[in-house]
């Protein structure tokens, strides 16, 4: 969060989007493919979430950084390469290392039945696969994913 | 199209059969709202009057005439049946080579790269960007050392070789003429294709590297360098495939194509200078089939169609050679599910027929496995079986263009066509395909038609089998190929070696030479092909376009 700013705007701001979930949609690796990335995007925003998506071709860092910085609740990755065990499992590790509070991680992609459970182990909460109804991806979220409560200023996410 | 008899008779007969429907069968002519995949509405029956604006030889004619509606060879698959080339790459070069001999032992008759995510992005495999991608998504490739491997025992004088590559296309396509060259074959002699069509990259697939102003500069080279020294190479795929696997629809894939073509030959013409008939005749495309069978066989005439006139109307070509539109077609990966995936054969042998029936030059079919990884070549093998059925068994070759006169195909062929004129017009008015794709315009119209379709499957408007309906409560997990993670290290290993015993100021002064032929209007192909003979890595080879043309980042749209 940006130092300068005044503590009332922020505040106010804050409080704006107190019930708000953000999300931040992101593409790890050097994969293209963001067909499903930005359907779920525009999918979450027409559910009424402030989303941000990162474009494609970012680094576990990259995202990481962007989910602290946009303070959101929820990140959902897309892996189309095969790379997914680990760009997953990286980011889960960095934002944890990072200390960055409750963020939930989920991803989907092209990614084999048997790789689920690992990538579970490794933190990821949830794994969707191809043809998986907006609705159905959109419900899940609204039931294990809660708006962060903001405008407490003591939380530990705040600053 | 017909005399004012017929069409007299058509509309009587209309007439009749409307109101025995209309009492029989309401729900079929009032409510029923059907559409095609893209959504364009489809009426319950065709006659003559829906395509009597046509005229035989003006629109539709013969095969090897103008404007090749039914197709560019006037023998059409009695001359010769398309190419069966299958796209295929995994692990390392000695992996594919291998895929490739097994491929090409069972029948297949040209050959098809698909590189790992680190090569189409201009990374070596050593590189901290390649982490657990190297061999993944296809073949690693860091220097020409690589390439000799993948090649060998491939004759490349005879063997035709086409090449998914598009931002480090001239590097590889160096890496292959090198190669050609250490196995005693003139250049004159070896044929391919290198995809290297950039602005479906800004638009659909994203796999790109430098802003779209060099990259079409990159292209414009790649083409003046073949037309001087490599007369059987065709130096650029423009793609429509991506462009629909990202969302778009037929009318879309096919405008938005068409576009990125006019905006290549204007390039060509204004930056090199070059006669249009001198490169025209070497352009080729690459298109999707997807499952709505009619559609995708109407989508394929009216890309014919159209091309010819935008050859001979727009920019004046005088041979008709340049007036062809050859293509590629692979079958719909965004068809595939990963739900029962044998259904995927299905599919995938309905979209080959259409892309046979609309006439394609060569084809590539999806191996039924590919919703979960590369294939296994259990998987690859039916594919490229289905090909060989279609071609030998069920006699859709034995004439050409068997639907031409079909009241629907011909009324789809030529609504499509006016669909898709609107599209290019539109993006004229903007200032050309990259003004257009600077607005966000190809993008946002392709994301909004992905959305809707979502939808459409979402609310069970568009069926998929296995999806939205036909469910299965449980499944049996299938075979699936595993690239072995040993790779990457491998590949690394490999690429230290040849870094080690290569001549190292040859290296570097083949970069700087590359970097000044970047730096001024030379054409960059003599530069890349010295450095590749030196040994440098593709990586090396693309550091040097990032640093003189700079890095395009993704806007984000969604």
């Amino acid at each position: 969060m940006n130092i300068g700013t005044p503590v009332s705007f922020s505040l106010r701001a804050t409080m704006e989007r107190d019930h708000k979930l953000r999300v931040l949609v992101a593409k790890p690796g050097l994969d293209g493919h963001d067909r499903g990335a930005r359907i779920i995007a525009r999918g979450f925003r027409d559910a009424g979430f402030e989303v941000i998506y990162t474009g494609v071709h970012q680094t576990p860092e990259q995202i990481v950084s962007a989910a602290i910085q946009e303070d959101v609740d929820l990140v959902g990755l897309s892996c189309l390469s095969g790379a997914h065990l680990y760009l997953f499992s990286e980011v889960v590790r960095q934002l944890r290392a990072s200390g960055a509070g409750p963020i939930t991680v989920i991803g989907g992609g092209i990614i084999p039945e048997e790789d689920i459970s690992r990538l579970k182990k490794a933190g990821i909460k949830q794994v969707f696969l191809p043809g998986t109804p907006i609705d159905e991806i959109v419900a899940w979220t609204r039931k294990n994913v809660r708006p962060y409560n903001r405008s407490s200023l003591s939380g530990e996410k705040a600053g | 199209m017909f005399n004012e008899n017929t069409i007299a008779d058509a509309r009587q007969g209309m007439k009749k059969w409307e109101a025995e429907v209309t009492q029989s069968a309401p729900d079929l002519i009032a409510k029923k709202r059907l559409s095609t995949i893209s959504d364009l509405l489809v009426n319950p029956i065709y006659t003559p009057e829906d395509i009597n604006d046509l005229d035989f030889d003006r629109d539709i004619g013969y095969p090897g005439f103008f404007p090749f509606t039914r197709g560019c060879q006037a023998t059409g698959y009695r001359g010769r049946v398309w190419t069966f080339r299958m796209f295929s790459g995994l692990g390392t070069a000695e992996d594919t080579n291998r895929r490739w001999h097994q491929l090409l032992k069972e029948g297949e008759t040209g050959l098809s790269t698909a590189f790992d995510f680190p090569t189409l992005m201009g990374y070596d495999s050593d590189s901290p960007k390649a982490r657990a991608e190297v061999g993944k998504c296809g073949v690693a490739i860091d220097t020409l050392a690589d390439f000799e491997i993948l090649t060998q025992n491939i004759p490349l004088d005879r063997a035709t070789t086409s090449m998914t590559i598009n931002p480090p296309a001239s590097v590889l396509w160096a890496m292959y003429l090198v190669a050609a060259e250490k196995q005693g074959v003139s250049w004159k002699d070896v044929g391919g294709t290198i995809q290297n069509d950039m602005l479906k990259e800004f638009i659909a697939q994203k796999t790109f590297m430098c802003p779209p102003e060099p990259s079409i500069r990159l292209i414009s080279d790649t083409i003046e360098f073949g037309t001087q020294y490599v007369p059987r190479w065709n130096t650029i795929s423009i793609s429509g495939y991506h462009i629909r696997e990202a969302g778009a629809t037929a009318v879309q894939e096919l405008a938005f194509t068409l576009a990125d073509g006019i905006a290549y030959v204007q390039d060509v013409i204004e930056r090199k200078k070059l006669d249009v008939d001198a490169f025209a005749p070497r352009l080729s495309f690459f298109f999707d089939s997807h499952m709505d069978f009619f559609e995708e066989i109407a989508k394929f005439r009216a890309a014919r169609r159209m091309w010819a006139k935008i050859m001979r109307d727009r920019f004046q070509a005088k041979n008709p050679r340049s007036w062809w539109l050859r293509f590629h077609t692979q079958t719909a990966g965004c068809s595939l599910t990963h739900q029962q995936p044998y259904n995927n054969i299905i599919r995938t042998a309905t979209e080959a027929l259409a892309a046979v029936l609309g006439g394609t030059q060569s084809l590539h079919t999806n191996s039924f496995d590919e919703e979960f990884a590369l294939p296994t070549e259990f998987a690859a093998t039916i594919a490229l079986r289905s090909q060989q059925i279609l071609a030998e068994e069920t006699g859709v070759v034995n004439t050409i263009d068997p639907l031409a006169g079909s009241y629907y195909v011909e009324a789809l062929t030529s609504r499509i066509e006016d669909e898709a004129w609107k599209y290019i017009k539109q993006i004229d008015d903007m200032g050309g395909m990259l003004a257009a794709i600077d607005q966000g315009f190809p993008q946002r119209e392709i994301a909004n038609s992905a959305y809707r379709f979502k939808q459409q499957v979402d609310n069970q408007e568009k069926v998929v089998v296995g999806v939205n309906r036909y469910v299965a409560e449980e499944e049996a997990p299938i075979e699936i190929l595993k690239i072995d993670e040993k790779v990457e290290a491998e590949q690394a290993k490999r690429l230290k070696e040849i870094k080690r015993s290569r001549d190292s100021r040859e290296v570097a002064q083949a970069l700087n030479d590359l970097q000044a032929a970047c730096q001024s209007d030379k054409n960059v192909m003599p530069g890349v092909i010295e450095a590749v003979r030196a040994y440098a890595t593709e990586q090396e080879i693309c550091d040097v376009y990032r640093e003189v043309f700079g890095e395009y980042r993704d806007p984000g749209f969604f």
